[in-house]
């Protein structure tokens, strides 16, 4: 693969540089030399079977992974420059920069108002009670929620349905004002019509944001993103404009998943 | 509201390593703040682990460093004279074995006179002096008529003395031990008359109002026995309703009712059950007072509800594959239980039995109510004899205002403590040997 | 020692039946074993089971029931004159009798008519073992008679003995159930009798106890002597001390293990904080009484501060310390039970590990921690040692922690050691006690457990 197809960015600089990336759990090593870069103002999907991989690059993007005891990551991300490797840089920080939205909505056992005021009120980004009040609104209205829980902001968000619970998620992971939004299979767990007005809220989104969605829909990468990158044992296969991918695939790996010959 | 751009602050290329550099002097501020907090409240954990810790190692060495002196004991040497006309041979017993000790006592200190005096002299000794000189006779009653040199037990201020227990610069009125004490006992280890041995009669003997002669025998065969009752009522029981509850019982409110009944039972002070101990075994079935029938009956009331617990949990980790393989193959419900699952169950079964009898053992409570308390000088010969369990000799001793007694009540502390840490040893091992993973 | 020789008899009575059994079942129909529906063994079983219930049944029987008949046929024995006593005299003329007649040596010369009375009952219990034995030998060499007729290769040995089976595990657990009808019975039973003699207003708001004073004829029931208010104040006083500490110690030690120790360190961590728990109480009293009340008196004494030798404070520390690991490990099992997903969401948003533990773990296990924080108040309000150690026997209404109290465990305990007559208010006083202690244990376990119920629910 030549490096102009790798680094391809479609119109759009790149956010995020990952160089030589490899993670290990243990022994076990799980990501192998992995070169990727995640544009701005963009969507990419990272496709790929069960266990290739995917959402342990994506939780290395925010550092997430330091979670997990005896997980070892080696390599260069650059996040606008700076190294999210690098020892000295802080991952609480790091993850205010870039949000992450998880497989299962996740609120906290807060009010819907409390849910989105938490991220806000720990990194100290309003001053009063009145900036706070507007910060809760525009998060919820970005993420298409204002309107259906404007009057219940003070009940519990553990209260709404599957759909708007991860909206939720996306208005708290928005209020932190992130540049870079990570979405493991953030989908996965709503029906049809949820995923549709979340897929809508996505593409709301990329205009201020740079998202990089893990996602097992096939259609789903292909109607919401620009760019796909298909994994496989945890190596980056290929990586490509998403039409070209489906289209056309270099790698028959890549040919083959895409036409649900395996994953 | 203004999105945040960080291409402002740090270009693609601009590689900063250092964190400090991404944030205006506000942000860096609070982020320090937030972190200052973070290594307190961490520490606040760290201080708390270690608070609740080294309360466990004061508790252990406080125990250690009063109870060790209680292992060994002083004595002394006196030349007795077995005197031929003062025993008789066919009736070795019946001598006058304290007129003998005090005097060789006498003999040893010519000088002293005078009542008082001498009553102290013969303090220096305990009074089972008179009980080890008989002994001597008993062993070989060739010693009748001639003089042999006896090591007897030094009485417990004598023996606290000898350890260091009691500062000789105070002033006498101030000192258990008096000056005309203190000449005696230095000239008597001037003699060579003074040594030091392991305290056998600890592990010998029943409780004793001297200190000296108190053991922990006794209150170890009681705890023995009383923990015999326990287990031969509550093991059989506690498997038996475990197996039912769990594998045969319907879930009905009967079974319901059962379960809430035990797992309240779990929580009743343990004190209650004393009471209806009391209330029921002693004063409406008549039962004997202080024996370690009775004993046993309440404590194996009081475990019961940790053993089906335990069982319960030991047979629901049996997975249900191996039920459903053994009735596959036309065995019944009662034999796929006992050809099967009990046997699977039986470690963890043990386990939860084990800590249940090692609860019993170091419960006090219920046992004061039924009599355990009593002084009670012989050891037990059976579950109907009067007796005192361990941790109630403790409780006894601890209540015993002399020097001495602190010692010993924190020796039978560490005697008591042993034995629950190899029961709980045992298990530790039974279940890290048997224990499997499904 | 009689009865050991009856059982192992007994025993070897089932031996032998399941013996025959299995025999008669393996040789009458060796021709062809196919046609027995159960196997030997079963057979055997079934016997064996035949002598052991019916004779182990009629031994408990007779060994509760021979007691009050051989008593009250002794009484009646007795002249009209002792007769007529009343009956706590009466009962101690009893307790002369059996005593006498066990062999120990009474402290006066008993009179004719006791010692007569005495041989009488040696001769009544020596009768009634004899019969014990005869009965339920019989009843056990009658059942092997009638139950080996019953053998046939049709007969289901096995299914019947899976019955009796059944039945003996069906009473095994009916033991709870009798267990605490016992407890409940026996409480109220006691406690009705004391609210007989003293109202029962006088005893829940009465702010004076003096129990020793009932001790004089007169003034049974006296009002006022036995008013628990000073005792439940005393027991309040201490739980509070002893949650001030477990509860603070105990918390933060769990969220320390929960998020911060690595498995390592938890490993070595739990353990000793297990051991903590393992500790015999009356190792906690000693240690209270011996090393912690002296330490809060010297360090009193330092600052001009009079502190009791029995003060609240050092039994309701070493109570607390006790409690550590019962709060800790609940609360390590209720935290650990919060999902990763929620503590994923709050470090995702940039939050530190102890903004993540106090905003979203901590609000998120609050009910079980609340669950656990009651089941150790209801721990700390039925310990009974450390404070029968280590607290005071005056009941002081007061609120300084440096000051002695008393609590209900320890009158309970000082109401009832020693010799006295069982029916004085003074003894009926410590059930009332002990009734009050046993319902408020269990409204703080139903709570408790309704809390951590619904916690568990929520994340199931």
């Amino acid at each position: 693969m030549a490096d102009g197809e790798r680094f391809n960015m479609v119109a759009a600089e790149a956010k995020v540089l990952v160089r030589d990336l490899n993670v290990y759990y243990g022994d076990k090593q799980a990501l192998f030399d992995i070169e990727l870069d995640i544009g701005k103002h963009q969507v990419t999907s990272l496709i790929g079977p069960s266990g290739c991989g995917k959402s342990t690059f994506l939780r290395c993007l925010n550092r997430m992974n330091d979670v997990i005891d005896g997980c070892r990551m080696e390599g260069s991300i650059k996040v606008d420059g700076d190294e999210v490797l690098d020892a000295s840089i802080d991952p609480v920080q790091l993850r205010r920069r870039v949000g992450m939205v998880f497989q299962k909505p996740n609120p906290f056992p807060k009010s819907i108002y409390d849910n989105i005021a938490y991220g806000p009120r720990i990194h100290g980004l309003v001053s009063n009670q009145d900036e706070l009040d507007e910060l809760v609104q525009s998060s919820l209205e970005r993420a298409a929620l204002w309107d259906e829980v404007k009057d219940r902001l003070h009940q519990p968000g553990t209260g709404l349905s599957g759909g708007q619970q991860q909206r939720l998620c996306i208005a708290r992971a928005i209020a932190v004002r992130p540049d870079v939004i990570l979405m493991d299979e953030p989908c996965s767990a709503l029906d049809p019509i949820a995923t549709a007005r979340v897929e809508e809220l996505i593409e709301e989104l990329k205009k201020a944001y740079s998202i990089v969605i893990v996602t097992h829909s096939m259609q789903q990468a292909a109607r919401i993103s620009q760019r796909t990158a298909f994994f496989h044992l945890g190596l980056l296969v290929e990586v490509g404009v998403t039409e070209q991918i489906f289209t056309a695939p270099r790698d028959e790996r890549t040919q083959g998943y895409i036409t649900g010959r395996f994953g | 509201m203004t999105e945040p751009s960080f291409e402002k602050i740090a270009g693609p290329g601009a590689a900063m390593a250092n964190s400090k550099g991404l944030m205006p002097d506000r942000e860096a501020a609070l982020v320090r703040r937030r972190y200052r907090a973070e290594a307190r409240f961490k520490a606040l954990g760290v201080a708390a682990i270690v608070c609740a810790i080294s309360m466990l190692f004061l508790l252990v060495g406080s125990i250690i460093s009063t109870g060790w002196s209680a292992f060994y004991q002083y004595e002394i040497a006196l030349d007795i004279k077995f005197d031929k006309a003062e025993i008789d041979l066919t009736n070795p017993r019946n001598a006058n074995y304290g007129g003998l000790v005090k005097s060789a006592l006498s003999a040893q200190f010519p000088e002293v006179s005078g009542r008082t005096n001498k009553r102290t002299l013969y303090g220096l000794v305990s009074s089972g002096a008179d009980y080890q000189a008989m002994e001597v006779v008993l062993d070989d009653p060739s010693v009748v008529g001639n003089t042999r040199r006896v090591w007897v037990l030094a009485s417990d201020d004598i023996d606290s003395l000898l350890k260091g227990f009691i500062d000789r610069s105070l002033p006498e009125a101030d000192r258990r031990v008096k000056n005309k004490e203190l000449v005696w006992i230095d000239r008597l280890k001037t003699d060579g008359r003074v040594r030091w041995s392991m305290n056998t009669v600890f592990w010998k003997s029943g409780d004793s109002r001297e200190p000296e002669l108190a053991g922990f025998w006794g209150a170890i065969v009681g705890s023995f026995f009383t923990l015999l009752v326990t287990l031969a009522l509550s093991f059989p029981v506690g498997v038996l309703a475990a197996v039912y509850l769990e594998e045969f019982a319907p879930k009905n409110r009967w079974t319901d009712f059962i379960e809430v009944n035990i797992n309240n039972l779990a929580a009743v002070p343990s004190i209650v059950f004393g009471l209806l101990g009391l209330a029921v075994f002693l004063n409406f079935f008549g039962l004997p007072r202080s024996a370690p029938l009775v004993g046993g009956i309440v404590l194996s009331l009081m475990t019961l509800p940790t053993i089906i617990i335990a069982s319960r949990a030991a047979l629901k980790a049996v997975p249900p594959s191996i039920r459903e393989a053994a009735l596959g193959v036309g065995a019944s419900k009662h034999q796929v239980v006992t050809h099967h699952v009990l046997p699977l169950a039986m470690p963890g079964i043990l386990t939860g039995t084990i800590i249940g009898m090692a609860q019993a053992l170091g419960e006090t409570a219920p046992l004061l109510m039924i009599g355990m308390v009593a002084f009670i000088v012989n050891v037990p010969g059976g579950v109907t004899d009067p007796s005192t369990v361990m941790p109630v000799q403790i409780y006894l001793w601890a209540d015993s205002p002399e020097r001495a007694f602190v010692a010993r009540t924190s020796a039978g502390i560490m005697a008591l403590l042993g034995f629950l840490i190899l029961m709980n040893a045992l298990a530790v091992i039974l279940r890290k040997r048997f224990e499997r993973r499904w | 020692m009689q009865i050991w020789i009856l059982l192992s008899l007994i025993v070897c009575l089932a031996g032998y039946g399941h013996i025959l059994g299995r025999r008669r079942a393996v040789s009458i129909f060796q021709t062809d074993v196919i046609s027995l529906h159960s196997l030997p063994f079963y057979h055997g079983a079934y016997i064996a089971l035949w002598v052991l219930i019916p004779a182990a049944i009629s031994i408990v029987f007779w060994l509760t029931a021979q007691g009050p008949i051989i008593e009250n046929l002794v009484i009646s024995g007795l002249s009209p004159a002792t007769q007529a006593l009343p009956s706590d005299r009466l009962s101690l003329v009893l307790h002369d009798i059996v005593n006498i007649a066990s062999g120990d040596i009474p402290t006066k010369e008993p009179s004719l008519e006791i010692k007569a009375a005495a041989e009488r009952f040696s001769q009544l219990k020596g009768l009634s073992n004899y019969g014990m034995v005869v009965v339920s030998l019989g009843l056990g060499i009658g059942c092997i008679w009638m139950a080996q007729r019953r053998l046939s290769p049709e007969f289901r040995a096995r299914n019947q003995v899976e019955r009796i089976i059944t039945f003996v595990m069906i009473a095994a657990s009916t033991i709870a159930i009798l267990t605490t009808i016992g407890i409940v019975l026996s409480l109220l039973f006691e406690a009705w009798r004391f609210f007989l003699r003293v109202p029962l207003d006088d005893f829940l708001f009465g702010l004076h106890w003096s129990p020793q004073t009932a001790i004089r004829a007169d003034q049974v029931g006296a009002s006022g002597s036995f008013g628990a208010i000073p005792i439940f104040a005393g027991t309040l006083l201490i739980t509070v001390i002893a949650m001030c500490v477990a509860v603070p110690l105990g918390l933060m030690s769990a969220i320390y293990m929960s998020e911060y120790a690595s498995a390592r360190t938890r490993g070595v961590i739990k353990p000793l904080l297990e051991v903590l728990a393992g500790v015999p109480t009356v190792v906690y009293g000693f240690f209270a009484a011996l090393t912690v009340a002296p330490f809060f008196r010297g360090m009193g004494e330092g600052i001009g501060l009079d502190v009791s030798s029995e003060s609240a404070l050092a039994a309701g520390i070493v109570m607390g310390i006790m409690i550590i690991p019962f709060v800790s490990s609940l609360s390590d099992d209720v935290m650990n039970a919060v999902p990763q997903t929620l503590r994923d969401g709050s470090f995702a948003l940039g939050a530190t590990k102890s903004e993540t533990i106090k905003q979203v773990v901590l609000p998120a296990a609050l009910p079980g921690v609340v669950g656990a924080v009651l089941l150790a108040v209801s721990r700390a309000i039925g310990e009974t040692m450390i404070v029968v150690m280590a607290a005071g026997l005056a009941a002081n209404l007061t609120a300084n922690p440096f000051e002695a109290v008393t609590t209900v465990t320890v009158q309970i305990v000082t109401l009832l050691v020693g010799d006295q007559e069982f029916d004085s208010s003074k003894t009926l006083a410590a059930f009332a006690l002990g009734l009050v202690l046993f319902f408020v244990t269990l409204a703080l376990n139903v709570f408790a457990l309704r809390f951590v119920r619904k916690y568990r629910e929520k994340y199931d």
